[in-house]
């Protein structure tokens, strides 16, 4: 049945869903799985209910039948490797270059040959770029998955997720940004994504005209040069990122253009992050060193991404990808790698864990060695991360504690049911999602990477540089979403900073049973207190701050080296998309 | 299946994810282009001038809409929105109902008669190219639920005081469909409008 085809009746979805639960019971009777098999692998709970893990948009039962149940086709879980896609390096060598760019880039908008943009860059001459990218955002065919057909995904080279960049400090980027998706007098081939894009560096300190601001999209068959001049806030080593990702943020459609894969990871090293594992911090490097982007997605029954246009509050898929793949299996070697988790949404909150599904009782011990784009002063020892929608966390993971042929999984075990936000309740190991797994198969290896004692300092909080101190409220009202009671308006400066100055930011979360992860874009803030409470290590340097229910969020903020316009919003893209933002600019 | 293939084939699976491998070797047609006339229900509804319509035929099929949902003893928002989308109507002059169509469709369909909807309409000075619109009540609830007028929570769902006061934007050639709070900016909705009206053209112009 396709949803998007079948005339309306109430209740075919729910028939659907019903036949498919009889049609599993009965083959797990005829495949005589033990009651205690099936809790192993997440299929019963121990009340003995059968796990129920419908693709859910938060409009539930009550909305349309055709889409909103929708339960994607059944795909064999860990049949296919990892993709991990070979880097693109603009840090050294000669293929890079930005005099191999044709025509060089301007100041102003090259319109003549075709440029989209409209502002002028800001800081191109005085940090002019050593390495250049033309990449080219187009409509691909992609597998999510062998018994799912090959589908059409929009992607950053044609790839989803789209390229990974290696770039380092002292070292500015330019990235020539070709939008070569279809033509907008085109119905999009899946019925969702519009084809104007604006690509976000998240969380890059950039100047505004190169920071793929919602407003700024340009359409198909122009270029865009986005300015990355990779320096650190204020000068101030400490400020320095390492963990960054880029999608398209256009105005309205960001979730639909996240979702049909406009995303890719952006790597920033400097001497101590420096990507070699015998020297600086000696973090696992190279092969060892993997990105991991999470997306969650629902299928319709044709087996083609299916996107609910007409949802307000939030889309859960039943799909777990991992860099584009459903439910991936990875082979490692019995050693320490370090994995650069990236939740995409689009509404998803994720608590991950590893789970050895032969002892689901034991934790599993991993290092967090990053919050969003920063590294923290010292790794944290623990056995879960959490991380909502745009947030990153890098983590260590030692594989030669496992036994050869160990199979590991890492799994979700944050229980959400709708966009309103997760439940906070945590499911018991084996019986969440298991997102992918890791197969330690590979023979010992050489490991001269470390889990090092000490890393990044945090910038220090100066509360005499504070001029002003702004609240804001996140709320609800008729099903809109707003900020201290308005919706979006791209003309309507909410707040006017000076750039150099230091406020400090009160955010609230009044919207009464619902989370928000949001973002403010250009400089990570140093989170003051959480309700009150000091911040926890792993929650103080953020460019996310996670707003829980009813939470309130102190934070420092600071606006150094560059002016323009720039966002701040929900990324529950959902949320995002139906105005949950609002714009602020920095003026010199 | 039997249990051996059973568990070699589901590994340690999530529910969706496991059932009935055999079907998932069956071959499977690669990626139509759906068309998704069943998102519009082609229901009959009453303009404010009592003229017979069908939904999808006559009101959203090739066109540039804008849909919000209002009744006409609302106190509080639908008054607030109806002004909000005069303005915008307004701001963007004759292309309402030439390339633009506005429809306010009744959440009270039971108390909203194409003569009430009529009154409601002459009394905020609404110009041509907007229709209000009444029907059986069950059509408008499968309409309310099918363009996402709803909530996820049954309670709140049904107190109509609080309804969402959202305002979808569709261009249903294109499937582009995205929403604004009907309080929005009546600038801001009007440029958005815009922008989907003259996108196409826009984009199509390839400077060189």
């Amino acid at each position: 049945m396709n949803p998007r085809s079948t005339p309306p009746h109430p209740s075919k979805a729910r028939l659907k869903a019903i036949e498919d639960a009889a049609r599993n019971r009965r083959e797990l009777i005829a495949a005589q799985l033990s009651r205690r098999e099936m809790m192993k692998m997440g299929l019963l709970t121990a009340g003995g209910m059968l796990v129920a893990k419908a693709g859910l948009s938060a409009r539930a039962a009550s909305a349309d039948p055709g889409s909103s149940n929708l339960v994607s086709p059944p795909t064999t879980p860990f049949k296919v490797p990892l993709p991990v896609s070979t880097p693109i390096d603009l840090r050294t060598g000669s293929s890079h270059t930005v005099s191999l760019l044709s025509p060089a880039p301007t100041v102003a908008p090259n319109v003549a040959a075709g440029e989209g943009r409209q502002i002028p860059q800001q800081a191109l001459l005085a940090y002019p770029p050593e390495y250049a990218y033309e990449v080219h955002e187009r409509e691909a065919q992609h597998s999510f998955h062998p018994e799912l057909p090959v589908q059409t995904i929009w992607g950053f080279d044609g790839q989803c997720p789209g390229p990974t960049y290696l770039a380092s400090y002292g070292s500015p980027v330019l990235m020539r940004m070709h939008n070569d998706l279809p033509p907008l007098d085109q119905r999009p081939i899946g019925g969702f994504g519009r084809s104007e894009t604006s690509t976000h560096l998240h969380n890059g300190h950039t100047p505004s005209e190169s920071d793929g601001n919602p407003m700024d999209f340009f359409g198909p068959g122009k270029f865009y040069d986005q300015h990355y001049p990779n320096i650190a806030a204020g000068g101030d080593r400490r400020e320095r990122m390492s963990t960054l990702w880029y999608h398209d943020h256009r105005v309205g459609f960001t979730s639909q253009n996240v979702y049909k894969g406009l995303t890719g990871f952006y790597l920033l090293f400097d001497e101590d992050d420096c990507g070699d594992e015998t020297r600086g911090f000696r973090l696992p490097s190279g092969a060892f060193d993997v990105p991991l982007t999470l997306a969650d997605k629902v299928f319709d029954s044709d087996g083609n991404i299916y996107f609910d246009l007409f949802n307000l509050d939030g889309i859960l898929g039943d799909k777990f990808t991992v860099n584009g793949a459903i439910q991936p299996f990875f082979e490692v070697h019995p050693r320490k790698y370090r994995f650069r988790l990236l939740n995409t949404g689009p509404s998803r909150f994720d608590e991950l864990y590893l789970t050895d599904l032969d002892q689901p009782g034991t934790s599993i011990p991993l290092h967090q060695i990053s919050a969003d784009g920063n590294l923290l002063p010292t790794p944290l020892a623990g056995d879960h991360v959490r991380i909502s929608v745009a947030e990153r966390c890098d983590v260590l993971v030692d594989f030669s504690q496992f036994k050869p042929g160990a199979r590991i999984y890492l799994e979700n075990r944050l229980e959400q049911k709708n966009g309103r936000g997760p439940t906070g309740k945590i499911l018991p190991a084996g019986e969440g999602d298991l997102v992918m797994r890791f197969d330690v198969t590979l023979p010992r290896v050489e490991d001269a990477s470390l889990i090092p004692a000490k890393l990044r300092d945090f910038p220090d909080v100066n509360l005499a540089q504070v001029v002003n101190t702004r609240t804001w409220r996140f709320e609800r009202r008729n099903g809109a979403w707003t900020i201290n009671g308005k919706s979006f308006d791209p003309d309507e400066v909410r707040a006017s900073v000076k750039q150099g100055t230091a406020e400090i930011w009160i955010f609230q979360n009044n919207s009464g049973g619902w989370q928000h992860p949001v973002l403010v874009h250009f400089e990570e803030f140093l989170i003051l207190s959480r309700n009150g409470q000091p911040a926890a290590l792993n929650d103080h340097r953020k460019d996310m701050a996670r707003l829980e229910f009813n939470e309130e969020v102190k934070m420092f903020m600071r606006f150094r080296n560059f002016h323009g316009k720039y966002p701040m919003h929900c990324h529950n893209v959902v949320h995002e998309d139906h105005d949950m933002m609002l714009r602020w600019d920095i003026v010199a | 299946m039997n249990r051996r293939n059973f568990l070699t084939g589901l590994g340690a699976a999530t529910v969706a994810g496991a059932w009935a491998t055999s079907r998932a070797t069956e071959p499977r047609r690669s990626a139509p282009s759906p068309t998704v006339p069943s998102r519009f229900p082609n229901i009959v509804l009453r303009t404010q001038d009592d003229k017979a319509v069908r939904f999808y035929d006559d009101l959203i099929r090739d066109r540039i809409v804008v849909i919000n949902m209002i009744y006409t003893r609302c106190q509080g928002l639908c008054p607030a929105m109806t002004s909000n989308l005069l303005r915008v109507q307004h701001l963007l002059g004759d292309r309402v109902g030439r390339d633009v169509f506005f429809y306010s469709v009744s959440l009270k369909p039971e108390q909203d008669t194409p003569q009430a909807l009529k009154e409601f309409a002459t009394a905020h000075h609404v110009g041509p190219g907007w229709l209000f619109l009444t029907g059986k009540p069950e059509d408008i609830e499968l309409l309310r639920k099918k363009l996402g007028f709803t909530y996820d929570d049954p309670v709140e769902d049904a107190d109509k005081s609080n309804h969402v006061g959202m305002v979808r934007m569709g261009n249903e050639p294109y499937m582009r469909w995205a929403a604004c709070p009907g309080l929005s900016a009546p600038t801001w909705l009007a440029k958005d409008i815009l922008l989907e009206l003259d996108g196409p053209t826009r984009s199509a112009v390839k400077t060189s």
